[in-house]
């Protein structure tokens, strides 16, 4: 949330991104290259996607099968690099296992976030007038509460899953994509190829999704990333809170809820899985930070 | 903003610094501990308050109104009761009745008061004053535990409790409908405890914050969702309290209430995490006590659908393929094996009852027979919140989850907050469900009646959420409740305590001894096994 | 001025509307009895349809939002089923507790990372640039419950520092007027209770604090940044006048702009974050108070306190707007 709220403070910014510009994306991405940071946030998310298509063939235990009550709480070691939990399962195995789980909150929550987000402020900033009236009073009501106690209440609703947890995380997160998209369409509808179109006799929707929101790309991809970020961490809030993930899923913030009880015992059961957080979320941030930088025109030579 | 692989390496750095010192350090735990516990000894304590810490707070502090142990707790220091369980158990000793008899047939019982007891606002305790309790609870719908121990108001067809009379200044006759044997003791039960009727009308609607009784101490203050405290009565009929003043300080979370027992700023606490019970008892500033058990933690499975757990095959293959003994390894020595849904510790229970045991390979041949040979898919619901009986019901079901598989049955957990999982065990939701329940009143009754007989087995307000109908037991238990004779009373318990395990409606999980840490330097602390205790004879240094 | 403070006090209004529906809508979906749930398992059918009866349960939808629209407008906020006290007399404790945390945390979050800020900005690339800049980028992505316990775990089972809960030690006498902790011990001139306070607040308030600390570092940074490489700083510097003075005269002022508007969104995020803050530290606030009833469904507390906390956002971001618009009168607000 927080990352995402600098970004609406540079919308006005990426407004004036010149939709005719095609080599923007492949300029974006050796800049992305050249910038360090960036490229370190590329890597770790590389990294996490790899983890989670090979977590079967990286983590030396099953993430919930293999252990037993008479091995938990094992300090780190050579058998186990992280240790174990409460039920002597392989701290490590599990972390790799949840990555998997931590890319599909990102992509099912932000999917939602983004879907949703954009069909709103896409109709509203084209239609204009009292559409849009309604539709941003509408965000307004959902921004008026603070995103994870939103996100608490829908779940209490909804019943606790880690699936609910995403459709949450993802509805809260529907206001920063609406209001990005929005002002971006507000200043891409006014220009010559939209008229252009508009003048030939080209429909609404049409013009809407063939012509004004493809242009609107740069703001929402950023915006996409850092909303990925954003995501895992509200989603591992939740299951902390234990409105998440349930049972053994090995999800991170469960993890880290279930390691609570052994504080002083096992710290180790609650570090690492937060660690993994830390880690993925600044991923996605850098990543984010990188491609505002790269397709921020104001920057370009 | 342009970034620097440099600024992201020293943060990277940083963080393994942490993560190195928090996996090294744990030989400096103990030192430390010590040093913390010398600093209090001197500041804390000079004014003779016992702080006494839990995980929340009480609902109110009128012991009719409530069901919730936290309020009970408290009540109890308040209030005294007619009869009163002895220290170690739960036979009965007079309180504010010193004698008392039973007419031959079972339903009356006649209790001389004793004439020395004053409530804490000076007024006299009566005969009179009894009745106007019976009375007030009769008349009220929410004195909850009256209605379900007494069956309620005159017009409830359970109820048996006839008349409530003052047969002389300080003698009360009590008529009853048909014998009930556990009367009298759940006459001594903490919701029954007697309050100042001047006090009552006083205060109506906000007695509740207000509460007068004849306890060992008198209400001081209540700061909601922090802390009560309470004064010493001078005047106690009983033995008078050690210490000047009580404080029941509230801090919800198990390791914070432990860290602060462990820096000295509380002197007593309930509810500490198993994980640390072996910190607690290495620390020579502390002393752990346990509970005396007088309850059962257990997984029900749902014999009333047409599913899997129908079959008594199927409900005898699970109690024989989880392993009890490593399950019981999470209760980090605070929990004893169960057998029988009652705890050993109550007259009745059947010790030649053999358990099932660990073998998954007769477990996989039942379920074989029983048509499941190719796997099994069940859900167990599961509480989130600890409970007294079962302090790690996530890792509990987990545990099982992970046993349960190797004999080729899926577990799907499905958790929720403690209020909602009543609602959908008590509607019949589960295949499996863990529940457990600590005993009220030291009678058999109370467990087998309420947890496994059929009249308890009605969708949506079921105590019996095995929905286990058997009429032998039912024939068993009433017969039970209307038997004056203890010893033929305990035959009929131990008879129905071979026919459940021989139908397994239960996966029963363990005893547990729920522990309470304390200071070591305080004494006088005797846990009792219903769960509440007067602490009048708590002594500090 | 006075009209735009109007026509934007105006336009909360259909937002405050379209709250008290959610706020009331949203807890009449969740599934369960809550009659049940608050008398337990023990209660009867007679009690149960008594307490439905109280709560107006059985009466139309149309019919209960009518009266708890009613009853808002008095300030009745209803009565909580497990305490049994009116709402708005149970966060009258718990509100102050959170807002002192949460401006403890704001002060904390804008004094260091303002400061942290400009100094990274005057001395680009320079150690303290890149040093506070990674804590910036780790702060941001930080999980706050992670940090918290990690905090709980270093200073109070480790090094036995700071104390891992609450408001204040047991033993610790504190007179209440405001119930501002810090405040009251000030009233009162109690020093003791005012350390103690203190002592409790550093570690939740580190942990609330430290993504808004991150961020208005970042903004601070970038802005001020910005304004430096304007043409009128760089004539200011050019007469000579003394180099920190051209810094703080100048460029903090122009930069504060954009960090004012996110110290007004952060506050709003510190208000949800304080449910995990909270919950971490057992502080007595409103955060925790939310989430358990929540979970414990006790629909009165939960419509009156997400209620209270949604006014208190709206109000928060129209001040904003409007100190905005108060130091910058060029900007237009639609």
């Amino acid at each position: 949330m927080p990352v995402a709220e600098v970004q609406s403070e540079e919308e006005s910014r990426m407004e004036q991104a010149d939709p005719k510009e095609i080599s923007l994306w492949k300029d974006a991405f050796s800049r992305i290259v050249k910038s360090k940071t960036s490229l370190l946030g590329l890597i770790i998310i590389t990294l996490l996607i790899i983890i989670a298509i090979f977590a079967p063939l990286i983590a030396p235990y099953h993430p919930i099968d293999d252990g037993s009550v008479i091995d938990r709480y094992q300090p780190p070691s050579g058998e186990h690099w992280l240790g174990t939990d409460a039920l002597g399962r392989d701290i490590f195995s599990r972390i790799v296992h949840g990555a998997r789980i931590s890319i599909q909150i990102g992509v099912i929550a932000v999917g939602i976030s983004a879907v949703v987000g954009i069909l709103l402020g896409g109709i509203s900033g084209y239609l204009g007038r009292w559409v849009d009236m309604i539709v941003m009073r509408f965000i307004d009501i959902l921004m008026a509460f603070p995103s994870i106690l939103l996100a608490i209440a829908m779940v209490a609703v909804m019943g606790r899953s880690l699936t609910n947890a995403m459709i949450a995380v993802g509805i809260v997160g529907v206001p920063q994509f609406a209001r990005i998209v929005r002002s971006t369409v507000l200043s891409v509808k006014e220009k010559e190829f939209v008229e252009a179109a508009r003048a030939t006799g080209v429909k609404n929707g049409r013009i809407l999704f063939r012509h004004v929101l493809p242009n609107c790309m740069a703001p929402i991809i950023v915006q996409t990333t850092l909303s990925i970020g954003t995501a895992i961490l509200d989603a591992a809030g939740l299951s902390f809170l234990g409105l998440g993930a349930q049972g053994a899923t090995p999800e991170w913030g469960a993890m880290l809820k279930a390691g609570v009880d052994a504080l002083q015992t096992a710290p180790w059961v609650v570090m690492f899985p937060g660690l993994a957080i830390l880690l993925v979320v600044l991923g996605f941030n850098l990543l984010g930070d990188g491609l505002r930088d790269a397709l921020d025109p104001r920057l370009r030579q | 903003m342009k970034q620097h692989l440099l600024r992201t390496l020293l943060g990277v750095a940083l963080l393994t610094l942490l993560v190195v010192a928090g996996c090294s350090g744990d030989d400096q735990a103990s030192t430390d501990n010590e040093e913390s516990g010398d600093d209090t000894e001197s500041s804390e304590n000079e004014d003779n308050t016992l702080v006494f810490a839990r995980g929340a707070d009480s609902q109110q502090l009128d012991p009719s109104k409530v069901t919730d142990g936290e309020s009970l707790y408290v009540t109890q220091q308040i209030y005294d009761t007619l009869v009163t369980y002895k220290e170690d158990g739960t036979e009965v000793k007079p309180g504010l009745a010193t004698e008392w008899e039973v007419s031959d047939d079972g339903k009356k019982y006649t209790f001389q008061l004793r004439e020395d007891v004053k409530f804490h606002d000076g007024t006299d305790f009566t005969a009179e004053d009894v009745v106007y309790n019976f009375d007030r609870w009769v008349e009220t719908d929410d004195s909850i535990y009256f209605g379900y121990m007494f069956g309620g108001s005159e017009e409830d067809p359970n109820g048996f409790l006839k008349s409530v009379e003052a047969t002389g200044d300080y003698e009360v006759t009590f008529t009853l409908d048909k014998p009930n044997a556990p009367f009298i003791y759940t006459l001594a039960m903490p919701p029954f405890g007697i309050a100042s009727p001047d006090a009552v009308d006083e205060h109506g609607e906000n007695y509740f914050k207000n509460p007068v009784g004849t306890g060992p101490f008198t209400f001081n203050s209540w700061s909601k969702g922090d802390k009560i405290t309470l004064d010493k009565n001078e005047d106690y009929f009983g033995d008078v309290a050690q210490v000047d003043q009580v404080v029941f300080r509230v801090i919800p979370d198990n390791g914070a209430r432990y860290l602060e027992l462990q820096s000295g700023s509380i002197d007593m606490m309930k509810g500490l995490n198993p994980q640390d019970i072996s910190g607690a008892e290495g620390n020579e500033d502390l002393q752990v006590f346990r509970r005396p058990s007088m309850n059962v933690g257990y997984m029900a499975m749902n014999t009333d659908q047409d599913g899997p757990m129908a079959d008594p095959k199927v409900r005898k293959a699970i109690n024989l393929g989880v392993d009890k003994k490593e399950l019981l390894t999470l209760f980090e020595g605070l929990g004893k094996d169960a057998k029988n849904p009652m705890p050993p510790s109550l007259w009745g229970y059947n010790d030649d009852v053999e358990p099932y045991g660990y073998d998954p390979e007769e477990a996989k041949k039942l379920l074989a027979e029983a048509g499941y040979g190719d796997g099994l898919d069940v859900t167990l619901y599961a509480m989130s919140n600890p409970r007294p009986y079962l302090p790690q019901p996530k890792l509990t079901a987990q545990a099982i989850q992970q046993m349960l598989k190797k004999v080729n049955v899926n577990v799907e957990i499905v958790e929720n907050e403690w209020e909602t999982h009543q609602t959908k065990t008590q509607n019949g939701e589960h295949d499996m469900a863990f529940l457990g329940w600590t005993g009220d009143n030291g009678d058999p009754d109370n467990f087998l009646y309420v947890l496994l007989d059929k009249d308890n087995a009605k969708k949506g307000s079921a105590g019996n959420i095995a929905f286990y109908k058997n009429d032998e037991i039912h024939d068993l238990l009433t017969q039970a409740q209307v038997e004056q004779d203890q010893e033929k009373r305990a035959e009929l318990y131990k008879e129905a305590q071979k026919i459940i395990h021989d139908d397994a409606p239960w996966l029963p999980i363990a005893h547990t001894t729920p522990p309470i840490a304390a200071k070591n330097n305080i004494e006088g602390y005797v846990p009792h096994p219903t769960g509440t205790e007067k602490f009048n004879h708590i002594t500090l240094p | 001025m006075v009209s735009y403070i109007v026509r934007r006090f105006l336009m909360t209004i259909p937002v405050l509307l379209g709250v008290s529906i959610l706020a009331f809508s949203l807890i009449h979906m969740i599934p369960g009895d809550p009659a049940r749930s608050m008398l337990g398992s023990k209660a009867n059918e007679e009690q149960l349809m008594q307490l439905r009866e109280e709560l107006r349960l059985n009466d139309p939808y149309i019919a209960q939002y009518g009266s708890f629209l009613g009853d808002l407008t008095t300030g009745d906020l209803g009565t909580s089923v497990k305490s049994k006290e009116p709402v708005a007399e149970e966060l009258q404790n718990r509100l102050p507790a959170t807002v002192e945390l949460s401006l403890f945390a704001m002060l904390l979050a804008t004094v260091i990372g303002v400061l942290a800020g400009v100094i990274a900005a005057v001395k680009q690339y320079s150690w303290f640039d890149n040093l506070s800049m990674t804590g910036a980028l780790l702060g941001v992505s930080i999980p706050i419950f992670w940090l918290g316990l990690m905090m709980i775990w270093l200073f109070s089972v480790k090094l036995q520092w700071l104390p891992a809960s609450g408001r204040l030690s047991t033993g610790t006498e504190l007179e209440t007027i405001t119930n501002f902790f810090l405040l009251d011990s000030i009233l009162t001139l109690n020093w003791e209770a005012f350390s103690d306070a203190f002592v409790h607040l550093l570690m939740p308030g580190i942990a609330l604090g430290t993504i808004p600390m991150a961020i208005i570092a970042r903004m601070t940074r970038s802005s001020m940044l910005e304004v430096m490489n304007q043409d009128y700083i760089r004539t200011a510097d050019a007469k000579g006048l003394a180099s920190y003075l051209v810094v703080f005269q100048h460029a903090l002022k122009n930069a504060f702009l954009p960090v004012l508007t996110v110290i007004g969104l952060q506050f709003g995020f510190l208000l949800g974050g304080a449910v995990l803050t909270e919950t971490i530290f057992s502080w007595p606030g409103v955060g925790r108070y939310v989430l358990q009833s929540i979970l414990g469904r006790d629909y009165p507390v939960v419509q009156g306190t997400i209620l209270v906390i949604a006014i208190m956002f709206v109000f928060v971001n129209l001040l904003t707007d409007i100190m905005y618009k108060f130091i910058d009168p060029r900007i237009s607000f639609d």
